[in-house]
């Protein structure tokens, strides 16, 4: 779930500051002597900034000695992840970044392991979805885009970034379906690009298309898109003019969230260690400077608050998947 | 028009920004001759530095120099030892690395800086001129005629056979497309071709690919058949880096001609470098006459001018969305906006109004990049190709551990190794056969934007109906068909003339 979007080009830049300028080691005693990253994909992806970015702010505020990073890449996060289910007893101090798309695939059995093989650290950051359409379209609210789909569902083409039965796939179709029509009938077409997609908007290839809010953010600034709907429970104040689905009477939310996970079986009291660690990270002015940089929206769920989350996330997108086929 | 010129001019111009441009250039070129690292991940690689600085103007003048300057060095890599770093420089080695063999190292290296820098440089003139009324042209394409224009580039693939290699051509075209399909596309939802092996599910890596085909089996080569190295070895000739009177009056209609056919295609997002280099180089080679078009592939002047020229002029191109609406043509141009969004800077339709000097400074820039780079350049080319007289016993071994490290170091993956190593075999033993390779890899690029392109109109006109209802679509298939059916003819012709002649008398 590659994406080749400004979200993770400006997570590049940031990832790439961090490994040459994070060699600083604060003085004082640290809650963590050291912790060792694992990036299940290539250097300049979403996770590589994610998990690069939160190393940053914990070594800079000084709650973690030092950090290290490895980026594995290979079977889409596969490797990794079986890497660090192989190598449990040696990777008490290994945390590893993931997000939604640890959920999916695990669901398509593209991984045969999920999220519940590893211990569950804490859910970080995330980024809502959101719809955007042409400035110039006649489309103003995702009601009219529905209104649209219902006159005729082959005429309006949704792009997205993400393969069919990914996540902007599976965003577009929540939708749908929350506004009482077929997910399986919604024309959505990927692009491998960011980029690509947003041309094809521009060019009128596509009528409305799914990405994340805060690359919708960036689009709207530039003047080229309006946002016409995006998942998040209440309007967001990086970008009060975009209506949230709700008020618009579509019961669909959605969250793409970033998070860490340990070794299987790691140690109660180490695990308790990193959340508190990741908890004490929200306040300092460190990771406030990495957080704004990258327009990540802080959402915090340690522990026990991940799984759950994670659970009712799987049983969601389990539901959708099944409706739309591919399971 | 001339005020906002001025001003880029007055901001460009400054000792600190023309610090950063030399270092810029010297940078992208060290780095960029290393395969495996393209302008891409030097860029990014170089973007903290530039966020660092602060003024975004100065930022872009940083990072177009280390734009410039890695993609020269990354046509050395292809011309010196064969292995392309990156897709827009493949056709770069087809003429570039024979004219190295040859002993001509200097004068093909001098070639690709003149052409590159002619490029880049007209085309940041037409950019200058053209850029705000080009931009509805980059909206014209649609997913149907980007599956047009692929399969033009596909048709062209016979200008890479030599003579009576047609099949031949073709049959490696057909494994380039279905080496295109293993991993998982961005069309369906599932792995294709992975054999159960996670470590294809993101198909096979373009550099891996390239370095097994192409690196790879010219350093068993020098090992198999020690008297190839032997040419190489006359170290004056190859730091000679004179081009005649007379070849630079060959070169000049092929790099002006180019440079405005390669900045047109860069213009359309998601066409690029990589189309602009091979069709420049096809249509070169269809266009050019008896001798001259026999010695393509073979070490021929204009078929090095040809993509070196046409892969600058789109990397300027390629500006053209970016700055204007904001769309990323590119992996490069899609960078430098993550660097552009970070400094604060919006690229769109608003650019020109809102922050002019920025506008006018990037365009600038990239001119003094240009040309800062060919003062920098021209005087290191002599030592550059002294690499060559490297003795053969170093010399195998760098290109090997460079092949290597290029596989390796984009994924992390040792993997790649193995790949590498398998696929570099296979390319050894295909080569033995006398089969081309190159069709390999154009298959191999071009197969994947194809079938998506493919798959994307099937989708949005739910059929195939794309293919004569857009004029456009069925104008780029017909050149396609008018390719690959007029060369054919016109060699059955002259044969039957030929044969006719001989029964007759």
């Amino acid at each position: 779930m590659l994406k080749f979007s400004r979200r993770s080009f400006v997570a590049t830049a940031a990832a790439v500051a961090m490994s040459i300028f994070s060699s600083a080691v604060p003085a004082h005693a640290a809650d963590i002597d050291k912790l060792h990253f694992l990036i299940p994909g290539g250097a300049g992806g979403g996770w590589d900034g994610t998990a690069r970015g939160t190393g940053e702010a914990l070594t800079k505020s000084g709650i973690v000695g030092s950090a290290s990073f490895e980026n594995m890449s290979g079977g889409g996060g596969g490797k990794a992840i079986g890497y660090l289910i192989e190598n449990a007893a040696s990777s008490h101090g290994t945390l590893m970044v993931n997000s939604t798309p640890i959920v999916i695939r695990s669901l398509v059995g593209r991984f045969p392991y999920n999220f519940r093989d590893l211990t569950m650290i804490a859910g970080t950051i995330g980024d809502y979805a959101a719809f955007v359409v042409h400035k110039d379209s006649p489309l103003n609210s995702f009601k009219d885009l529905v209104t649209a789909y219902k006159a005729n569902p082959r005429k309006v083409a949704i792009g997205g970034g993400s393969v069919p039965g990914g996540m902007d796939h599976l965003v577009a179709a929540m939708a749908m379906q929350a506004a009482g029509e077929d997910p399986t009938k919604v024309k959505y077409i990927p692009y491998d690009a960011g980029g690509k997609a947003m041309a094809a908007l521009l060019s009128g290839e596509i009528q409305a298309l799914s990405t994340g809010f805060s690359e919708a953010i960036a689009l709207a600034n530039a003047g080229e898109v309006k946002i016409i709907g995006m998942t998040g429970p209440e309007r967001n104040d990086a970008y009060e003019d975009a209506p949230t689905l709700k008020e618009q009477g579509y019961d669909a939310e959605f969250v793409n969230w970033r998070g860490f996970f340990g070794a299987p079986n790691l140690p109660e009291a180490k695990a308790n260690a990193y959340r508190a660690a990741i908890a004490k990270m929200y306040d300092t002015p460190e990771w406030e400077a990495v957080r704004q940089r990258n327009g990540w929206v802080n959402i915090h769920n340690p522990g026990e608050k991940f799984v759950t989350f994670l659970s009712d996330q799987e049983a969601i997108i389990k539901d959708l998947m099944t409706k739309l086929g591919f399971l | 028009m001339l005020e906002g010129i001025m001003l880029g001019l007055e901001t460009a111009f400054t000792f600190q920004n023309l610090l950063l441009v030399v270092a810029g250039c010297l940078i992208g070129t060290l780095i960029g001759m290393l395969p495996g690292l393209g302008p891409m991940s030097i860029i990014a690689i170089m973007i903290p530095v530039a966020i660092n600085i602060g003024d975004p103007a100065a930022a872009l003048i940083l990072l177009a120099g280390v734009y410039y300057g890695a993609i020269f060095g990354g046509s050395t890599s292809s011309i010196l030892i064969n292995a392309p770093g990156v897709a827009g420089t493949v056709a770069t080695a087809f003429d570039g690395y024979p004219l190295a063999r040859q002993g001509k190292a200097g004068k093909a290296l001098t070639i690709a800086a003149i052409s590159s820098f002619s490029g880049g440089t007209i085309g940041a003139i037409l950019l200058l001129i053209f850029a705000p009324a080009l931009s509805s042209v980059a909206l014209l394409f649609h997913s149907a005629e980007y599956f047009a224009l692929m399969i033009v580039g596909l048709s062209a693939i016979a200008a890479f056979a030599g003579t009576g290699q047609v099949a031949k051509a073709l049959m490696m075209t057909v494994a380039g497309l279905m080496l295109a399909t293993v991993g998982e596309s961005a069309l369906f939802n599932a792995p294709r071709f992975t054999m159960g092996i996670s470590d294809l599910q993101s198909g096979f890596s373009f550099v891996t690919l390239a370095m097994a085909l192409f690196a790879l089996p010219e350093a068993l080569f020098l090992i198999l058949d020690p008297k190839r190295g032997e040419a190489t070895s006359n170290s004056e000739a190859i730091k000679d880096l004179r081009i005649t009177r007379e070849e630079a009056k060959k070169i000049a209609p092929v790099i002006a001609r180019q440079s405005i056919q390669g900045f047109l295609i860069g213009v359309m997002p998601g066409a690029g470098a990589t189309i602009a280099s091979f069709l420049g180089y096809a249509v070169e080679r269809n266009i050019a006459k008896g001798e001259e078009q026999e010695e393509f592939g073979k070490g021929s002047i204009k078929g090095l001018a040809a993509p070196e020229a046409a892969n600058n002029a789109a990397c300027t191109g390629s500006f053209v969305p970016l700055l204007t609406l904001g769309i990323p043509g590119s992996g490069t141009t899609a960078i430098l906006l993550g660097a552009l969004v970070a400094l604060n800077v919006n690229p769109g339709p608003r650019l020109m109004i809102d922050n002019p000097s920025i506008f006018w400074a990037v365009i600038i820039s990239m001119y003094i990049g240009n040309f800062v780079l060919l003062i920098l350049n021209l005087p290191l080319i002599p030592y550059i190709a002294k690499l060559l007289t490297i003795p053969r016993n170093y010399l195998i071994p760098f290109i090997l551990f460079f092949t290597m490290i290029g596989a390796y170091i984009g994924q992390n993956n040792a993997t790649e190794l193995l790949l590498l190593i398998g696929l570099g075999i296979a390319a050894t033993i295909l080569r033995f056969a006398d089969y081309p390779l190159a069709p390999l890899l154009i298959g191999f690029i071009l197969g994947g934007m194809m079938e998506n392109n493919f798959a994307r109109a099937v989708n949005l006109t739910d059929g195939i109906s794309f293919m004569y209802e857009r004029p456009m679509t069925l104008a780029l298939l017909v050149i396609g068909a008018l390719l690959i059916i007029v060369p054919a003819c016109r060699k059955r012709l002259s044969k039957i003339r030929k044969g006719g002649i001989a029964d007759g008398d």
